[in-house]
């Protein structure tokens, strides 16, 4: 239990840097903020009424425990551009980006975990040769290209994916909603063929934004399984006849767990930058292609709102991360 | 301990001698890998340099006659919608994502060097207050941060350079600060500063040479890195400009074209981008394989 307070204490001054970064970012931007507000067309008369309503007066330490006040509530500014709040329209577009990450992350740990003991079993082996390559070109591919290229041969080619432009095809409807997440709602409601639709919608951008983390995640298995199998335990395991399944499965990986975890967690919070792309390219309703429509529409507030949102999700991703390397290693919570 | 060394006046540094140098270069090349990532850099960079001697086509040339024009012995790569040479285009789109590559490594390096090394060497609460603040930077996702710094600055090449290098800084850092602490203990700064060097001396004459190899490794993996997030802001708009020829634009450009079946447009540029980066990557590899002792079979 302290593990878990002493943990939690000290991911305050990360939150409070972080905030501190985003205030700096918003503040250096070029130009006056009033004015890019109150477009080029405003008279100096109204740009100064605007500066002091926005509080850019103010000396930068009043600024900032302003920014601060209006962070606690809940206030992340306006976007023009769609003429809501930001913090209304991150909560609706915020479940979309959740599903597609987390079917992402689905699909990479069970491609690249097995992927990743197999090569580390079977080293300098054809599995582990091809794990490699997988692994090499996986890390090289920009997302961008590889979407395009999916959407080319799997929508337009070989027909294989709906259109890419959303969650759902075309003519089917929603499912009710309960979570935000389609392929759940549609489970609940017993909606089998906007489950079939969503499902089918989301498989082609999931396993795009999936492939960096699948060449990660299985580079890091492959490197923490090596490791283990090389130590002592492992041999005796093995020469007191243990058969191979039993030896890796429960003996080696639950050691290499604490590695894979990690970077599990890092790859995790690494996707939300690859969603601003994915959700670009397959027109994905979601917060990634809301930021890239701000940045069209020069509106910036969403992008630093997004800025503060992914920081606080990857915090607290390796809490979470910390929390079960901690439950499956004594030696951490100890520490 | 021999008696011959009491007199000398400069503390010898380990690394660096010509005979090691020459035993690492040799290693390196007889990594098969590393020197296909090296032949693949030298190709774009090669080509991009020499494109303008070498293609019949101008980079901005537009013909009306062959929009949106396959690839053809004509015009290797097809051309783009407004009638222009792709591969052209995509050479000459090299030179600006190499450069941009290079000069965000650059920036992380400079500042992220010195940042890391004073905090090593200084330790104490500077060094702490040097570390947290590098330890926010990567509470970041790379690309999320990338964009927020660039966003701030507003669009262009330059905001993209920076807001790249920018976002390498902490790494550049954490892996100086992790060489200075351990260097320090060593004798031949221990020697220095009974010699009466300053801090500054010993830092940038002793100890950063001797913490080369991992930084050399990391600048190399840093440029793929580098190219292909610069790459990325073009192509969400925050970084490069069309109708500039670099490859995130280009990109960005061809997107529209690809439902309608038009490959070539997004094909090509995304191949150079992910060679190059493929190329950094191995490069990168062979040499931490040359120069971290603790991969290698032979010493």
């Amino acid at each position: 239990m302290s593990y878990v307070i002493r943990r939690l204490l000290a991911m305050i001054p990360a939150l409070i840097g972080v905030v501190i970064c985003i205030f700096l970012l918003t503040r250096i931007l070029p130009g006056d903020p009033a004015r890019t507000l109150a477009g080029e067309q405003a008279d100096a008369a109204t740009v100064e009424k605007l500066r002091v309503e926005m509080g850019l007066d103010q000396p930068m330490l009043g600024q900032f425990f302003d920014y601060l006040g209006d962070l606690l509530r809940g206030d992340l500014g306006f976007a023009w551009h769609t003429g809501h709040a930001v913090t209304e329209d991150l909560a609706t577009r915020l479940p979309a980006t959740a599903e597609l990450a987390i079917v992402s992350i689905l699909i990479a740990l069970v491609i690249a975990i097995p992927l990743g003991v197999l090569s580390a079993v079977y080293r300098d082996r054809a599995i582990d040769h091809i794990g490699r390559v997988i692994s090499l070109v996986g890390a090289s591919m920009p997302l961008f290209w590889l979407g395009l290229l999916a959407i080319y041969l799997f929508y337009f080619t070989l027909g294989w994916a709906p259109a890419p432009i959303g969650r759902i095809e075309t003519g089917v409807n929603p499912p009710t909603s309960v979570t935000g997440f389609y392929l759940l709602d549609s489970l609940l409601s017993g909606d089998m063929v906007a489950f079939g639709s969503s499902l089918k919608s989301i498989i082609w951008p999931a396993l795009v934004l999936s492939t960096g983390s699948i060449a990660m995640i299985s580079r890091m298995t492959r490197s923490a399984m090596l490791e283990v199998l090389g130590q002592d335990y492992v041999r005796t395991a093995v020469s007191k006849g243990l058969t191979p399944g039993i030896v890796v499965g429960k003996h080696a990986f639950r050691n290499a767990s604490p590695s894979v975890v990690t970077v599990v967690g890092l790859e995790f919070g690494q996707l939300l930058g690859g969603a601003v792309i994915t959700e670009t390219i397959f027109s994905w309703p979601g917060v990634g292609s809301y930021v890239t429509q701000s940045i069209m529409a020069t509106d910036y507030a969403p992008v630093q709102a997004f800025s503060l949102l992914a920081a606080v999700i990857f915090l607290v991703v390796n809490l979470l991360v910390d929390l079960t390397n901690a439950a499956i290693d004594p030696r951490v919570r100890n520490a | 301990m021999p008696k011959s060394r009491t007199r000398s006046t400069a503390p010898a540094a380990p690394a660096g001698t010509r005979s090691t140098t020459v035993g690492f270069g040799r290693l390196l090349l007889r990594n098969k890998l590393g020197m296909v990532g090296l032949a693949v850099i030298m190709f774009w960079t090669l080509g991009s340099i020499f494109i303008g001697v070498l293609s019949p086509y101008g980079a901005s040339e537009t013909a009306a006659g062959a929009l949106l024009a396959p690839p053809s012995l004509e015009h290797l790569f097809g051309t783009d919608n407004f009638g222009r040479d792709l591969l052209t285009r995509v050479f000459a789109g090299g030179q600006l994502s190499l450069w941009t590559g290079l000069i965000a490594v650059a920036i992380s390096m400079a500042i992220g060097v010195p940042l890391g090394g004073i905090a090593g060497y200084a330790g104490g609460p500077l060094g702490s207050v040097i570390m947290r603040v590098m330890d926010v930077l990567l509470a970041f996702p790379s690309l999320v941060l990338a964009m927020a710094v660039a966003a701030a600055l507003g669009p262009g090449t330059s905001s993209a350079m920076i807001a790249v290098g920018i976002v390498g800084i902490p790494e550049f850092a954490r892996i100086t600060y992790g060489q200075t602490i351990s260097l320090k203990q060593r004798e031949f700064v221990e020697a220095g500063r009974a010699l009466g060097l300053t801090s500054a001396t010993i830092l940038t004459r002793h100890i950063v040479p001797n913490a080369l190899a991992p930084l050399v490794v990391r600048a190399t993996l840093g440029m793929g890195y580098a190219i292909l997030t610069a790459a990325a802001l073009s192509f969400i708009g925050l970084g490069a400009q069309p109708p500039t020829a670099e490859w995130g634009v280009m990109i960005s450009d061809g997107r529209g074209y690809i439902i309608s079946g038009e490959w070539w447009l997004t094909f090509f540029p995304g191949l150079a981008i992910a060679t190059s980066i493929l190329g950094f990557n191995l490069l990168g590899d062979a040499l931490r394989d040359v120069l971290d002792p603790r991969l290698r079979t032979t010493a």
